[in-house]
Order: C-alpha cells, then sequence, then structure tokens
C-alpha cells in the first residue's frame, strides 16, 4: 500500500469511503429527527436524543464521525486545489451544461456551503448541549428518567426564527444537491460501478438525495407553519 | 443540390508564436464557406487567405482527416472537436454553423499539454502514460494463432471498445479538472479484459496511474464531461474498472 494516499486514486478511494460514513451518518441523524414532527409533545425525541447521548457505542462513533469529516474536508480540499492547478491556462469560453451536471461541477462549492450550515447548526444545539447549556435545556422527566429537554431547545429555535427555518432548509436543499452526485461518485471511485449499475446509482442518488433533502427541510417547514403546536 | 454558402463568419482564433510567447486571440472574417466543407478545410481556406495577404498561417494539427488518427484537437465555441457529439474536428462540418456566426477556437487548455504554437499543443504527455505500462510483454518468436486462447465475447467486445481510443485528448481538455482518467482507463481496460494482458495488470495499473499523477494532469471527479466529448464515446465504466485494478494492485503490495 506505499504511495497510496499520494496517488490520485487512493485519495478519491479514501474521500468515497469517508463519504460513504458520511450518508450513513445522515440515515441515522435524518431518522431521529424525525421524531420531531412525529410527536408534538417531544417526549419521543427527547428519549431519543437521550439516548444517543448516553449509548457507550455512540460515544465511540462521536469522535470517529469528526474524523471522517476533517478526513472528506481536508482530502476535497487537497484534490480540488490540484485540480485547479492543473489547468494554468483557463479556457475563453466554455460550455459544460450539456456534457455535466450542474452539481458534479460543484460539488467543492456545495461541500463549502454544507460546511458552513453545519457550524451554524453544531452553534445552536450540539455546542449548546455538549459545553454552553440553555435555559431550555433544562432537566425533564420522561418515564422516570431525568433527561435535558432537547426537543425544547430545537423547536424553540425553529418556533422563534423564521430565517433560522429558512436557512435549514438551504441547508438541506444544498446537501440534498451534494448528494445527488456524491451518492453515486463515492461507488464509481472505489469502482464498485459498471454499465449497468452506474444508471442504478445514478437513478438511486437521485432518490437518495430528494429523500434526505426532503427529510430534513419538512422540519423546520414543520415548525414555521405551526404544526407543532 | 449544391451545398448552402456561409457568406461571412468570424473566427475568434487564439495565437500564440511558439511555447514561451505570450499569445492572444487574433479575429478573421473569412467569406463564402460551403456548408459541405469540413471544420478543417475551412480552416485551410483561412490560411491560404493569410498566405496571400503575406501573413503567417495558423498552425493547427490534423492528419488522417477521417476521424481515425486522432491527431485533430480544437475546443471549438467552448467544447472539444466543437458542438457535435462523438466525432472529432475533422469529422465536424460547417453546416454545424449559421452564417453570420462568430466562433471561438482554442488549444487545448490543460497544463500537462503545453502549447507549442498557435492550436498546437504537445501531448507528448499521453505517450509518456503509455510508455508507463501501455502495453504487454510478449516474446518474439513465431505468430502464435490468434484463436489459441479463448476469449469470452463480452470480454473481447468491451476490451475493443477501450481499444477504440485514439488519444486525442479530448478528455483531459474537457474535463473541469484537466483529468487523464478516461484516456488511461481505456488503455489499461482494452489489456486488463483480456488474458494476454492480465499478466501485468497490477504493475501496470499503478505504473500509469503514477505517471499521470507524475506529469500533473487533475483528479477525476466523475463529472462524465470527458464520455460525452469523446470522439469515440468511450464509457466512463473503464475509469470504474481503473479503480478496481488500481485498487487491487495496491491491496497486494
Amino acid at each position: 500500500m506505499s504511495n497510496f494516499l499520494t496517488s490520485s486514486i487512493g485519495k478519491k478511494i479514501i474521500l468515497s469511503l469517508s463519504g460513504l460514513f458520511l450518508i450513513a451518518f445522515l440515515c441515522v441523524h435524518l431518522a431521529l429527527n424525525l421524531l420531531l414532527i412525529v410527536d408534538n409533545s417531544g417526549e419521543l425525541f427527547n428519549i431519543g436524543a437521550h439516548f444517543m447521548a448516553t449509548n457507550p457505542i455512540i460515544k465511540i462513533v462521536e469522535p470517529i464521525l469528526a474524523i471522517g469529516f476533517i478526513i472528506h474536508i481536508i482530502l476535497a480540499s487537497i484534490l480540488t486545489l490540484q485540480n485547479r492547478g492543473a489547468r494554468p491556462i483557463k479556457y475563453d469560453l466554455r460550455r459544460q451544461s450539456g456534457n455535466c451536471t450542474w452539481a458534479s461541477r460543484n460539488m467543492y462549492i456545495l461541500g463549502g456551503l454544507v460546511l458552513i450550515f453545519l457550524f451554524v447548526h453544531l452553534w445552536n444545539f450540539w455546542w449548546k448541549i455538549k459545553f454552553a447549556g440553555d435555559p431550555l435545556l433544562a432537566e425533564i422527566n420522561v418515564d422516570g428518567t431525568a433527561m435535558e429537554n432537547t426537543y425544547a431547545l430545537v423547536s424553540g429555535l425553529f418556533k422563534s426564527s423564521i430565517i433560522y427555518c429558512f436557512l435549514y432548509i438551504l441547508g438541506g436543499i444544498f446537501l440534498g444537491l451534494h448528494l445527488t452526485h456524491g451518492f453515486w461518485s463515492a461507488f464509481q471511485s472505489i469502482g464498485l460501478c459498471n454499465q449497468i449499475w452506474r444508471k442504478r446509482l445514478e437513478c438511486l442518488a437521485k432518490i437518495f438525495a430528494f429523500i434526505i433533502a426532503a427529510g430534513f427541510c419538512i422540519i423546520p417547514l414543520y415548525f414555521m407553519l405551526g404544526l407543532a403546536n | 443540390m449544391a451545398d448552402k454558402i456561409l457568406k461571412e463568419l468570424t473566427l475568434k482564433i487564439w495565437r500564440q508564436k511558439d511555447a514561451k510567447s505570450k499569445g492572444g486571440f487574433e479575429t478573421y472574417k473569412i467569406h463564402d464557406i460551403s456548408t459541405g466543407s469540413s471544420f478543417l478545410e475551412m480552416l485551410d481556406i483561412l490560411n491560404e487567405q493569410l498566405v496571400s495577404e503575406n501573413k503567417e498561417p495558423v498552425a493547427f494539427d490534423h492528419d488522417c482527416r477521417e476521424g481515425i488518427c486522432g491527431t485533430c484537437s480544437l475546443f471549438i465555441d467552448g467544447r472539444a472537436h466543437g458542438p457535435d457529439d462523438d466525432v472529432t474536428t475533422c469529422q465536424l462540418h460547417m453546416r454545424r454553423f449559421q452564417d453570420g456566426a462568430t466562433i471561438t477556437i482554442e488549444p487545448w487548455r490543460c497544463g500537462a499539454f503545453p502549447v507549442i504554437k498557435d492550436l498546437i499543443v504537445d501531448r507528448g504527455a499521453y505517450e509518456k502514460i503509455l510508455q508507463a505500462g501501455g502495453y504487454v510483454s510478449v516474446n518474439t518468436g513465431g505468430v502464435p494463432d490468434g484463436n489459441a486462447i479463448p476469449i469470452a465475447k463480452p470480454a473481447a467486445d468491451e476490451a475493443m471498445d477501450a481499444a477504440a481510443c485514439i488519444g486525442c485528448g479530448a478528455c483531459a481538455a474537457t474535463c473541469k479538472n484537466s483529468s487523464a482518467m478516461l484516456f488511461v482507463a481505456a488503455k489499461v481496460s482494452q489489456l486488463a479484459l483480456l488474458p494476454q494482458g492480465k499478466i501485468e495488470a497490477a504493475r501496470r495499473a499503478k505504473a500509469m496511474v503514477a505517471k499521470m499523477d507524475e506529469l500533473g494532469f487533475g483528479n477525476c471527479t466523475n463529472t462524465g464531461a470527458c464520455e460525452s466529448e469523446c470522439p469515440k464515446s468511450i464509457s466512463i465504466e473503464h475509469i470504474a474498472r481503473l479503480n478496481r485494478e488500481f485498487l487491487k494492485a495496491k491491496l497486494k503490495d
């Protein structure tokens, strides 16, 4: 495996594997988040959040997830910088719209937008739950277990700020666009693709991207439309 | 029926004296071009006009003029080999253009393909990648019987599709990352699919990818632009195969 990480394909394989790992995380994250709109009392979401915060396996996975994000971002940055350098003199006129999708050409920009959203998102919730604290998080008792009222923090943000609602919807859309290309491209980079599977994977990528984008957008919309009361 | 005549065309062409000079666009007017003439014939007419005006003709690559040699190039109106799909520049005809149009003609833009003069670039980088491993080693001696080694028809077909690559450079020229992956994938695939090529498959994949990286081509991001512009319609499924071959070879290291 010498020089694997210095080779173009090696870097891309690691980028793809980290991407697929992040995709797996998105599935778990969305499934739990949807509890926000399933149960207006917030009990289900609080139990879910409490489970994730206390489960030992999740505690182990959490730092790995952070590493996954960092690897994905660093490798994407290195590859993008190299790609910029590979064409010192640009074309005067380019017509690319006919030969590849907009999302596939702008993966780094879309990824960057998702990253900006991620920082805002971590500041809104993760930082407050883990470190800073918030009056809304006052301890409650669900079925005899004491836990933080995470539901109050999330619903409080969406109910109080329409700007944040729009920001979260935008975040969902950017993430969805990133996934329309990222999902199938990851399989292609690992080599798990051929003429037949490419059509299937591209189709699956669109469906998956739609589910993730729609799933994450529905939550702020639900609160915006006042359906949580 | 006689071909229609394009009364006037404006050509915006990249001119560059030599590899070291700084180039720039020059604009030329050309008149009465038959829609039946090929794009390169139109450039020939322009050059005759320039010669008669005592000006330096435009240098561009061309050879067979029937789409099989891979010599012609040109980035025409923002696309490699012009607006048509699945053709080389020599197979492009003037009927694809409207009378009075302005046509922008640029050389391949890719760090690994430096401009030599005007529209001619040095595609020696592709040769270097081939030299790194794009071959099979065979003993000299009597010619072996062509059918001595059975090859499944699907594998033979796929290998033939990959072997259609003429090495024109459109893939790297059109790729937003200047990646040569489609070329390297085609060359690795055509051999990896056949029993004769399997013996050196691992060494070949590693050597050709290493050479490609060394020469400064970019990294593939699977946009698929290369296969759209490839005059031989080579599929990026071959890129997936190259990725597989490379990973397999590296896992054995």
